[in-house]
């Protein structure tokens, strides 16, 4: 048998690639492995130096635990009530907002909305929090939903301005020919094309504002925690039960590793579509 | 708040010039309103929300960083009294050179992790989409949660960390737990969250890059590293400095991972400026002291972007 010179370089080639990828996979899928098991492996398993890796049997007591304990259904309608709303907020304002700047090549307007992305947290909490208290709004979702706007509005902006610059304005000016004011061309034209922008838009929203933990630990009491609160209370008094603690923080970031896999090309493209124009 | 790579990398984002000048914005206006009053009607309801949510903050925090504020008294003025304490505090000090240690690890380990990551991601193999949703998901997930599961995994006893070092033959270390290495411990975190954004960032650079110049290093039979080297990395230099602008005002402003896993300790040696000014603001009700800290704070991230900014069109133009 005759092989080739090429056919060797090539294997080894790939083979090289195979190792490339798979070291830089493996940090990600060995963190989430063992969190999975962690969540679970009995108290007994995960006290043993050195780890068990693999559960004797694999237990789900730990999730059910968290799932039947107090308030995780409250919690839950929460952190979904503050990111839904959020969310929906941003996009009602923000669609628009996206279309008018695109349209008007609006720089400075874009420019200005990119500050949010560059203050720290926290400087909106500390006034928020006075404000809220003095309205006497702390223990009603109401200011997590605001200051959740913070987050989720200029993701929707920055995505719509992206989404809409690609948006060929030859059928808006066909329209406008026809009589279409600027509200009919957005209307009826542009938006309905807008779909693939705004779940890109609505997911990045969503995700960000389900993750963020420093605006509820401020603005929530015992009946408008957030999960990722929840959680981070949780640990405080049970430091030392590692199985259940795992099974809440994996509840709380599922949803958002689905959404992941599910739609990692549009939340890519969402992410990188100013990456690909800038430089 | 992570995410959008597209903010700072956007020509719109200050400097780029816009390709369609007035003549071409005049050629497309159509009947009515000059153009851009047409749209007002569609910006202002956002331009009124950010307002409300981002300037009343602002000149709410300006107030109060002029006024002692105990809980319980009405606030009283005190001028300039806040910053003076700000400058003339040791521990102030310490939280700068405690952020600036803890970004300059998490904006060079990102972005050397990240840029390798693009050029394997940037080659075409089997199930590379799926593969590709799995590297993104540390920068998706719930930082909270996370940080849970690193604490469980840097406990110096019980942790998988120190067991996955003796097999190695390292001796077990105290990670998060001693002065000395809790800020590369907290880093590493930070690692792991963050090199999915710079190397999404940079394979954006990647996907761009045009042909002709890796045909001719084929026909001159470069090596693989010298391609790299001499072609690919000079042509995406531009995509890693936004990579690192971004990196670097995320890493100055982190909070949940350090806040969850050690609170700023032990004692204050992981405590960054963030840290700080949660501690002043909601531990110690210092609300005046905290504003005064969130201005001189903003200014510094500010003038660090200003700067990287600056750099990024030296690397433009040369």
């Amino acid at each position: 048998m005759v092989v080739r010179p090429g056919a060797i370089r090539r294997l080894v080639d790939d083979m090289g690639l195979a190792l490339a990828v798979v070291v830089v996979v493996s940090p990600a899928i060995l963190v989430f492995l063992w969190m999975l098991s962690l969540s679970m492996k009995t108290e007994l398993e995960n006290s043993a130096f050195p780890p068990v890796f693999v559960p004797a049997q694999f237990s789900l007591e730990n999730f059910a635990a968290v799932i039947k304990g107090a308030n995780f259904g409250k919690y839950l309608w929460n952190s979904l009530v503050v990111s839904g709303a959020s969310t929906l907020a941003a996009l009602i304002l923000g669609v628009p907002a996206g279309y008018g700047i695109a349209r008007a090549r609006a720089n400075g307007l874009a420019a200005f909305i990119l500050v949010s992305r560059v203050t720290p947290g926290m400087s909106y909490l500390i006034p928020m929090f006075i404000l809220f208290r003095y309205l006497d709004l702390i223990g009603t979702l109401a200011p997590m939903i605001i200051i959740h706007m913070v987050i989720t509005l200029p993701i929707v902006v920055w995505v719509m301005i992206g989404f809409f610059e690609t948006l060929p304005v030859d059928l808006e000016e066909a329209a406008t020919i026809d009589g279409c004011n600027t509200w009919q061309n957005f209307w009826h034209i542009a938006l309905p094309l807008s779909r693939p922008g705004i779940t890109v838009a609505t997911i990045l929203g969503f995700i960000f504002s389900w993750n963020n933990f420093v605006f509820g630990i401020v603005l929530t009491n015992r009946e408008t925690r957030t999960l990722p609160v929840a959680v981070y209370n949780s640990m405080s008094f049970e430091q030392i039960s590692w199985g259940p603690l795992a099974a809440s923080a994996l509840i709380v970031t599922l949803p958002v590793l689905v959404l992941t896999i599910v739609a990692q090309k549009e939340i890519v493209h969402g992410l990188t579509a100013g990456g690909l124009k800038g430089g | 708040m992570p995410g959008t790579g597209r903010a700072i990398a956007s020509p719109r984002a200050g400097f780029g010039a816009h390709p369609a000048g007035p003549a071409a914005t005049a050629a497309r206006r159509g009947p009515g309103l000059p153009r851009r009053t047409r749209y007002w009607f569609f910006i202002l309801p956002t331009l009124l929300a950010i307002l409300a949510i981002i300037l009343f903050p602002w000149v709410f925090t300006v107030w109060m960083s002029l006024h002692e504020w105990a809980p319980g008294s009405p606030p009283a003025y005190v001028g300039g009294r806040n910053f003076m304490e700000l400058f003339t505090s040791r521990r102030f000090y310490q939280s700068i050179g405690t952020t600036i240690y803890f970004t300059l690890l998490s904006v060079v380990l990102p972005l050397a992790f990240g840029v390798f990551a693009a050029v394997v991601f940037h080659r075409r193999f089997p199930l590379r989409g799926l593969l590709r949703g799995i590297f993104i998901l540390p920068m998706m997930a719930t930082p909270v949660a996370l940080a849970l599961v690193w604490t469980m995994m840097f406990h110096p006893q019980l942790g998988v960390l120190n067991y996955l070092l003796s097999l190695v033959g390292i001796p077990p270390q105290l990670w998060v737990f001693a002065p000395a290495t809790v800020v590369p411990s907290l880093a590493m975190v930070e690692t792991w969250h963050w090199t999915p954004l710079v190397a999404l960032i940079v394979l954006g650079g990647l996907a761009a890059l045009p042909v002709e110049p890796y045909e001719a290093a084929l026909t001159d039979g470069a090596t693989r590293w010298q391609t790299f080297r001499y072609i690919t990395l000079p042509l995406v230099l531009p995509f890693i400095v936004v990579a690192a602008i971004i990196r670097t005002i995320d890493a100055m402003k982190t909070f949940e991972t350090i806040f969850v896993i050690t609170q700023g300790g032990p004692g204050v040696s992981s405590e960054t400026v963030s840290i700080h000014l949660y501690l002043q603001a909601f531990s110690f009700h210092n609300i005046g002291y905290a504003s005064a800290l969130v201005i001189v704070f903003f200014a510094l991230i500010v003038a660090l972007s200003l700067f990287l900014l600056f750099l990024r069109q030296k690397v433009k133009w040369s």
